[in-house]
């Protein structure tokens, strides 16, 4: 552990958002406004909200895709100025191709980032092997050469995170990645998830509308308000790891989700 | 008994064979002059009687054919990956891509006439106007209706506009492309012929025009008849090449391919 020789705070933080506003086009109102956050290395955060308050914006910030309009977003200590490459994304549909089985889907990023692209001729076995070892770790062992019309929408959203794994992301974007699955697969995708993170950690955002998956899967949850989206409420889940989902039937737990429940109702209130 | 997959396989013959056995018979029944519709008997024997230049000239106009389309399946599909992946070309050049396409092809052909002479080049370009079309519509509907998500992911990855249009833009569009060629080569025909009965001295509609000039209509009806079989077998043949590799795109409903 480095813990003696720890670097002040802000040198600590993985992702940063300094006062970040953004408009999707010149002169629009704001998606979200004057979001300030900071996200440790390996943390795991959720956001949550009420639809349509520019969660998925920060995604789109975080990742790159999009530049603030006001503020700055810093990953990794540098101002964001352009596609992040250590990033891995997943959504709620799974995007997988349908042309590819699922070995090939999870291979993807293997074609595109570096330095895997450049080596990915003469090493072409070795991260297959990576990849199939990663698949068994998702519990899809067996459906490697399966196309993703032969998978149940749980196996797709766990061959779709694979995808956003292989390559080995520092931090990983989860866009509601669990809305379209019912109430039982979605719980086996958060432990898969949890166990995953746990056994070699990354930092994560996950964006969701479940208040009990954020508070079981994250150590922070964030509650965002309704459009221009808003921080209104920032808390830390202090749940003992590793959870069991037994965990979302205790007390604690519940006043976590109670207290999150709270703060949104205000928010649809007003 | 007939089981349902012989009768489907079936299906196609049977109906031929009844579309022929009707036209045999209204002919007969209500005993039509040759010169003016003959029967199917007497096609086939003009057929058989004008085996060789039959041949020869449906082999000219084949190859004319193929050349037209393959010059529209190439540039198609470069205007079409052009249009599809960028919204400004596609906004800039719609209105005139429509536009041409109104332009009936027939109108054109003096024009090549003109500018080549009668003979094989106007039908080749003929048949290249009359089909590029559709290809260029839809390989850019392929491209153009890629998941924003998809982009986001691979951008996010750091992939280049190239990298994502050859990974997901592309064999994404293949589908739309496959369908577009069975359009294309079945409108490929259409245009050769036009411009073989209009300016050539070769090709099934140069033999058409001289068979009608003397009256020979059985030989006009067997020159349409070659036309069509070679249509039918082109569109089969690209049907085929589409199922073989697009596969996934046509699975069943319940999983089997």
């Amino acid at each position: 552990m480095h813990t003696c020789l720890r670097p002040p705070v802000s040198i600590m933080d993985f992702v940063r958002f300094e006062d970040v506003s953004l408009a999707y086009q010149p002169g629009s109102p704001f998606a979200i406004e004057d979001v300030s956050l900071s996200i440790r290395e390996n943390e795991f955060i959720a956001l949550v909200g009420p639809s349509g308050c520019g969660k998925s914006t920060v995604m789109k910030l975080v990742t790159g895709l999009k530049p603030p309009s006001k503020g700055y977003v810093y990953v990794d200590g540098r101002e964001v100025g352009g596609p992040q490459k250590c990033v891995g994304m997943a959504f709620q549909a799974s995007n997988l191709l349908p042309w590819r089985t699922t070995l090939q889907n999870v291979m993807l990023p293997m074609e595109i980032v570096e330095p895997y692209r450049s080596t990915l001729r003469t090493k072409r076995a070795e991260y297959e092997e990576q990849a199939r070892i990663l698949i068994k770790r998702v519990g899809l062992a067996g459906f490697e050469d399966k196309f993703p019309w032969e998978l149940s929408g749980g196996m797709q959203q766990r061959a779709s995170i694979c995808r956003a794994l292989i390559h080995k992301p520092r931090l990983l974007m989860l866009d509601e990645p669990f809305g379209a699955l019912d109430a039982f697969t979605r719980e086996e995708l958060w432990c898969m998830v949890r166990d995953l993170w746990q056994e070699e950690p990354f930092t994560v955002v996950l964006v969701t509308h479940d208040l009990r998956e954020a508070v079981f899967l994250a150590d922070t949850v964030y509650v965002m308000s309704k459009r221009p989206g808003r921080i209104l409420a920032r808390r830390e889940i202090d749940l003992p790891r590793p959870r069991d989902l037994d965990v979302t039937y205790s007390e604690p737990f519940a006043d976590y989700v109670h207290e999150l429940r709270e703060h949104i109702g205000h928010i649809r209130q007003s | 008994m007939l089981s349902q997959k012989t009768l489907i396989r079936l299906a196609p013959w049977l109906v031929v064979a009844l579309f022929g056995l009707l036209w045999e018979g209204i002919v007969v029944a209500f005993n039509v002059p040759e010169f003016l519709f003959p029967s199917v008997s007497a096609v086939w024997h003009s057929t058989l009687d004008h085996w060789d230049p039959i041949m020869m000239h449906a082999t000219q106009t084949f190859l004319t054919t193929l050349a037209g389309f393959a010059i529209a399946v190439v540039f198609g599909l470069l205007l079409g990956a052009a249009v599809g992946s960028s919204p400004i070309i596609y906004k800039a050049l719609y209105p005139l891509l429509v536009g041409f396409n109104s332009i009936p092809k027939v109108a054109f052909v003096p024009v090549l006439v003109v500018w080549f002479g009668i003979g094989t080049i106007p039908a080749i370009l003929t048949a290249f106007l009359i089909s590029f079309f559709p290809v260029v519509v839809n390989v850019a509907t392929g491209l153009a209706t890629l998941e924003p998500e998809m982009e986001d992911v691979l951008r996010s990855l750091g992939a280049s506009r190239l990298d994502i249009l050859k990974k997901v833009g592309l064999p994404r569009a293949m589908p739309y492309f496959f369908a577009s060629l069975k359009v294309a080569i079945t409108l490929a025909f259409v245009g050769s012929v036009i411009s073989e009965t209009v300016a050539s001295n070769l090709g099934i509609g140069y033999l058409m025009m001289a068979a009608s000039s003397s009256m020979d209509m059985a030989l006009v009806f067997a020159g349409l008849i070659v036309i069509g079989i070679m249509g039918v077998v082109m569109y089969e043949l690209f049907a085929l090449i589409e199922r073989k590799l697009t596969g996934w795109a046509h699975r069943n409903p319940n999983g089997a391919m």
